[in-house]
């Protein structure tokens, strides 16, 4: 029926997905099959889309996505851990017509930064807060983070957590969801095609929304972290979804604007 | 050096750094309250600069966020400052050191209350070798400078952002509860306008303002994985603090030409010797003040010559003696260094001050 | 009835070889080479080319963004 090959399809022409100009060509060191990189590949798509990469300025956290910054071509600052919220909170402040983001792990986020991430969306400060719920410490070799499942296994939680001494699973998300200076909340994955056009549209909602000087965005993607959790990439994904998302479910927790 | 037409005004120190800072095109403060500072902030709520300069003053949660906030604000090539007391600058070693590491100017102020731990509300100078030896990790230096009046309150905030900014460099103005809360006669600094946005990225081309298109991103980071690169950062910052050492040294001299003995006190103790000279002289004991203006960068090279030439050195400081130790190594044993210290908060009186001189160096 | 036949370009150094395009992939193009690249990661390569039909699913969840995709409506 047809005779075309291979040369004659891959043609400029016949383009329908490439890498966005916002991502550059370094190679990532995260892990093969690491969510972190799906997330940086929609933030460039959505900073192309939306036009505005010279207008953006986003804020790295420490974490495995401490070098962020090397990898999407805008201005970043890299914080210590836990206060990317303090300095998006400036950054905004004293630039107001910029997009200003930041890029957290569950440790930086839920942990060390807790004060400075609450308090930044109590201030409903118009930033966007992208947030990887990876259940781990990743960068650190496996430890347990607050988001760390009961009877999950980490270095730190080698036998799984245990109530009775580290308590429950923090869905931060849903707690910040309570503050009247966040306007939008959605909770995400990247595991499935698509999941990723919907976490696509989520962050592109959540940039837009950061516009309005209506309050703070949050997006979290519930990832996974195959090295930490010692599995294969794609088993990584199917323990995610029998485990992860009882506990994190997908879908949006509030949207102030949209309502 | 000012000009007397220049309206003279009656302030506390803590005010007149609110004062200062709107008037040098202070692009923003962020701080959280404590004793004996929290006139600053409520000075720059009373004025609310926002509405004239533009600058953004804003409370933040702790100050944990107020130094990382200076960290943000400063990243963007913008003229920022925090302040606090003690405690709270102990909760901002992360941030200062963070910020050396960036090559970050900003203006920290530290109106020193006596430690360790909660200690009190009154006034101290026990904070000396968390400022002028690094409190936070990592081999840094901070330009500290040590203000003995609500005008130097005043003044030397100025010449901590200029500082700041010409070495690249979080800077701290390190006063104590009395000068913060003392009420002297100010003349306050003559406005210069904030920077505009282009004005940054031409003197700042480091400044993340947003990528202009064609250029190269910034990234504002301390994190260097390649020892070699890393080594390279810290023989940068060594290359600057010999640079500020060389070039960036202010003291004082009171009576110091035929003396025989110095005093050597910074902040309020140096107003406390002030008056011991005159006590002294009115013995017939021939004795002077070096006060220095820089701690970090220390004044070694005075100190040296006056060893060469006075009898004995006496320290005082509002601590256990800190500074008494940078005092003995430019002496380096020439003469005597003798130290005399209140704690607490309790502040010695020129008398003391005086007999401690008498007793220790010249009976 | 029109039909849609596609291709993919796999940046080979870039792929780490995770294998989740080859999971994406519904049509069973994609797999993992014999062979590897200079990092020593098998990478993915079209076993069955013919069967693409540049649906992107493969491009869309890759983590290194190493993928390109191509399609005609023939
Ligand atoms: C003050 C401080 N404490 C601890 C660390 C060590 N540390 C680096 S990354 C990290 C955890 C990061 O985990 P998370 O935020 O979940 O991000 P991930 O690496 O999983 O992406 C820790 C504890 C640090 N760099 N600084």
């Amino acid at each position: 029926m047809n005779n075309m090959n291979i040369t004659d399809i891959v043609n400029p022409a016949n383009l329908v997905y490439k890498k966005n100009s916002v991502l550059n060509d370094l190679p990532m060191h995260y892990c093969p099959g690491c969510s972190h990189g799906v997330v940086h590949k929609l933030l460039g798509d959505i900073i192309e889309e939306l036009n505005i990469q010279e207008q953006t300025i986003g804020v790295a956290p420490v974490g495995c996505a401490v070098f962020a910054y090397k990898y999407l071509d805008i201005d970043w600052q890299q914080a210590a851990h836990g206060r990317a919220p303090a300095l998006a909170t400036a950054i905004k402040r004293l630039l107001p017509d910029r997009y200003v983001f930041t890029y957290q792990g569950d440790g930086d986020l839920a942990a060390i930064g807790t004060a400075e991430t609450l308090h930044a969306c109590n201030r409903g400060e118009n930033i966007v807060i992208i947030y990887i719920n990876n259940g781990i410490y990743g960068m650190t070799g496996g430890q347990m983070a607050p988001t760390t499942l009961l009877g999950m296994k980490s270095t730190t939680s080698p036998k799984g957590r245990m109530y009775e001494r580290d308590g429950n699973p923090l869905d931060m998300p849903k707690l910040l969801a309570e503050l009247d200076g966040v306007c939008y909340v959605t909770r995400q994955a990247v595991h499935t095609v698509g999941a990723v056009k919907k976490c696509r549209r989520a962050i592109k909602k959540a940039f837009e929304y950061s516009a309005l000087n209506k309050g703070t965005s949050i997006v979290e993607v519930v990832s996974t972290c195959n090295s930490g959790w010692k599995m294969t990439p794609d088993f990584a994904n199917r323990w995610m979804v029998e485990n992860m998302f009882s506990k994190y479910p997908l879908g949006d927790i509030k949207d102030t604007i949209q309502a | 050096m000012r000009k007397g037409s220049e309206e003279i005004m009656l302030m506390k120190g803590n005010e007149a750094i609110a004062h200062a800072a709107i008037r040098c095109g202070c692009d923003g403060y962020f701080g959280y309250p404590i004793t004996p500072q929290s006139e600053v902030m409520e000075t720059l709520m009373e004025l609310e600069p926002w509405n004239t300069t533009g600058m953004v003053v804003l409370q933040a949660e702790s100050e944990v966020a107020s130094i990382n906030m200076v960290y943000g604000a400063a990243g963007c090539g913008k003229k920022v400052m925090t302040s606090s007391s003690s405690p709270g600058v102990s909760l901002m070693q992360e941030g200062i050191s963070y910020m050396a590491g960036a090559e970050l100017p900003g203006v920290i102020v530290n109106v020193m209350r006596g430690g360790p731990g909660l200690g009190t509300i009154q006034p101290s100078q026990a904070d000396y070798f968390q400022a002028v030896k690094g409190g936070g990790h990592g081999d840094y230096k901070m330009p500290t400078l040590a203000p003995a009046s609500v005008q130097e309150m005043a003044d030397l905030t100025v010449l901590a952002f200029d500082l700041a900014f010409k070495y690249l460099t979080p800077t701290m103005l390190l006063a104590d509860g009395i000068i913060g809360q003392m009420m002297e006669k100010v003349v306050l600094p003559p406005y210069q306008p904030r920077l505009t946005e282009d004005e940054i990225r031409a003197k700042y081309p480091w400044a993340t303002l947003g990528k202009p298109h064609g250029k190269k991103p910034n990234h504002i980071t301390s994190l260097e994985l390649l020892s070699e690169d890393m080594e390279n950062l810290n023989k940068r910052l060594q290359a600057r603090y010999r640079t500020l050492e060389k070039e960036e040294v202010r003291f004082e001299e009171i009576a110091c030409e035929d003396a025989d003995y110095v005093f050597v006190a910074f902040g309020i103790s140096a107003r406390v010797c002030q008056k011991a000279v005159e006590i002294a002289r009115s013995e017939g004991i021939k004795a002077g003040l070096l006060r220095p203006i820089t701690l970090y960068p220390f004044p070694v090279e005075k100190i040296k010559e006056l060893s060469n030439r006075v009898k004995g050195f006496t320290v005082i400081e509002l601590s256990a003696g800190q500074m008494v130790e940078d005092v003995r190594l430019a002496v380096n044993g020439k003469v005597p260094v003798e130290f005399y210290g209140r704690m607490g908060g309790v502040v010695p009186s020129p008398n003391e001050a005086f007999n401690a001189l008498k007793e220790k160096l010249i009976q | 009835m029109a039909k849609l036949i596609g291709s993919i370009k796999v940046d080979i150094q870039k792929c780490k070889g995770c294998d989740l395009c080859v999971i994406a992939c519904p049509l069973d193009v994609i797999a993992l080479s014999k062979d590897a690249n200079s990092k020593g990661y098998n990478f993915a390569h079209m076993i069955n080319p013919d069967a693409c039909n540049g649906c992107s699913a493969c491009a869309e969840v890759c983590p290194e963004a190493s993928i390109t995709v191509y399609r005609v409506r023939v």
